[in-house]
């Protein structure tokens, strides 16, 4: 305890001239725009500023407009001036901090096709990567051994850990005989969500995209089981959707029933979707200000701001070790909706057990 | 609240790279990983079920063994057995013949004794019987030397015999 408390009082001094930089210019400091723009996502990584110098990533932007066709160039050409070949970066309204261009009647319009490599893409990018590395590196320890050999250790042991309980725990109670089928999907699930959590939490360059907590990628992710689902359900699971077995009245004249039904499909990814980028962008926004309090209250008093350091600095640590939990939770209901949605498209009678 | 609104290049990108890492994941990252799982764990329930069957089987031969023991002790004990009774049984022999043979040649000792004794005896006998007869020649010869003597002796021998006689 003596040496963690020392540890903290350490960082504290280091933080002290950038909480009193802080101080002389926070008057202009404005907390809701720098925590989202933290969390948005954005042309170029922005990694840190020491005193002027921003050290910065700058990713390639690729375009369709009906004006320019494809327009390929790298973000660096904001720094320069504000707008290139017609392209600038919103300030404002909807589609602000994201590329748009003049259409014919002199408004912002957003180009028709914009699948720039942005922060997150790159961040998906090496996430992907890592995760694929990792998971075949784990793979090659297998290959390399027989089942009589010993069990593993260090870290394949801890990947065979995580692997055995989500196949034991979450798949094979839900999905029974075609757990084979969806394992392999399962899995790279759960792993790509637990490391993309896990990546985030890193405050620097790798890591601290706001992956998982963006809505389009917790949507890509739902869309990849929404198909697991409904391209892979058995016929039992579309007659349950098509003709339940309720009363007739409430599905011929009306298809009442089929409709709610219906609505249940949309609405399973749905939940998935916001469930988990709920969490993450939370997380993420907490985190952010505890970190923008200190600012914000060194813009006040010197002293006030000094206290606020030391409660922002224990909070971030507290909520950091809760993020760890998030990220591997929120990994795991993922994973585990999932398997209780494609084991729900595979009822095997009906008011069978396996519908609840 | 363009937060809450997907973008839609990032998400054609995310399902391209996330499409990728299952390909790739699904094919050669997980399978291996979970069959060898399965398969170490099919094995982990043999080797225990070995294990059982070899332990009952230890627990068998101990017994077994146990038992080849016990028989062996006793063929043991019963060869120990046989073999003082046969000692017994030839010591007690030896000795009887000994002394079966002892007395056997004692006997013919005895006998050999008596013989010779016998021999000697008669030897004796005869011997006296010759010296005595020489001895009573020269005496009568010595004392039946003169008519007188020869007559007193001749009426000597009558009166005894009268004597003997009249005894009866």
């Amino acid at each position: 305890m003596m040496r963690l408390g020392r540890y903290i009082a350490f960082l504290f001094l280091l933080a002290a001239p950038y909480a009193l930089s802080a101080s002389n210019n926070g008057a202009s400091f404005d907390a809701a725009k720098t925590i989202f723009d933290h969390l948005k996502d954005s042309y170029e990584w922005h990694i840190t500023t020491i005193g002027d110098k921003h050290i910065t990533i700058s990713l390639p932007v690729i375009l369709y407009s009906e004006r320019e066709g494809w327009a390929v160039f790298s973000s660096e050409v904001f720094h320069h001036s504000d707008t290139h070949r017609g392209f600038s970066i919103a300030k404002e309204g909807d589609a602000e901090g994201k590329i748009v261009e003049y259409d014919t009647n002199g408004n912002f319009v957003r180009p028709l096709l914009d699948i720039s490599i942005t922060k997150n893409v790159l961040a998906i990018f090496l996430n992907s990567l890592l995760l694929v590395v990792i998971v075949l590196c784990t793979a090659r320890w297998y290959k390399s051994r027989n089942c009589s050999d010993a069990a593993p250790r260090g870290f394949v042991g801890a990947m065979e850990m995580l692997v055995t309980m989500i196949v034991d725990d979450v798949i094979k109670p839900n999905l029974g005989g075609n757990s084979a089928r969806f394992t392999p999907y399962l899995l790279t699930v759960f792993f790509y969500i637990l490391l993309s959590n896990l990546m985030g939490l890193l405050p620097v360059f790798p890591g601290g995209a706001n992956v998982t907590g963006n809505i389009a990628v917790t949507l890509g992710l739902s869309l990849c089981t929404f198909v697991a689902v409904n391209l892979f359900g058995n016929r039992e699971y579309w007659k349950e959707i098509l003709w339940p077995d309720v009363p007739v009245w409430l599905k011929v004249p009306m298809p009442l029933m089929p409709f709610i039904e219906l609505i249940g499909i949309v609405v399973k990814p749905f939940a998935l979707t916001v469930r988990l980028f709920a969490n993450i962008f939370a997380g993420h926004t907490a985190l952010l200000v505890f970190v923008c309090l200190i600012f914000i209250t060194m813009a006040v008093n010197k002293y006030l701001g000094g206290a606020m350091t030391v409660i922002s600095v224990m909070f971030s640590v507290f909520m950091n070790f809760l993020e760890l939990l998030v990220a591997f939770i929120q990994a795991f209901v993922f994973t585990m909706l999932s398997a209780v949605f494609i084991g729900l498209a595979h009822p095997q009678h009906h008011g069978s057990e396996g519908l609840k | 609240m363009s937060i809450l609104l997907p973008d839609a290049g990032l998400l054609f990108w995310l399902l391209v790279a996330f499409g990728i890492v299952f390909f790739v994941l699904a094919k050669y990252g997980f399978p291996a990983i979970t069959t060898m799982i399965d398969e170490r764990k099919r094995f982990i329930d043999d080797s225990l079920q070995n294990a059982k069957e070899a332990n009952a089987r230890l627990a068998n031969i101990k017994a077994e063994s146990e038992a080849i023991l016990q028989a062996a002790r006793e063929e043991q004990a019963k060869i120990l057995r046989d073999a003082a009774a046969t000692r017994e049984q030839l010591i007690k022999e030896a000795r009887e013949k000994a002394e079966i043979e002892g007395n056997k040649m004692l006997a013919e000792t005895k006998r050999l004794i008596e013989q010779e004794k016998e021999e000697a005896l008669q030897e004796i006998r005869n011997s006296v019987a010759e010296l005595s007869l020489s001895i009573a020649e020269k005496v009568l010869r010595n004392e039946l030397s003169t008519d007188k003597a020869q007559q007193a002796y001749t009426n000597k021998l009558v009166d005894e015999a009268v004597a003997k006689r009249g005894e009866k």
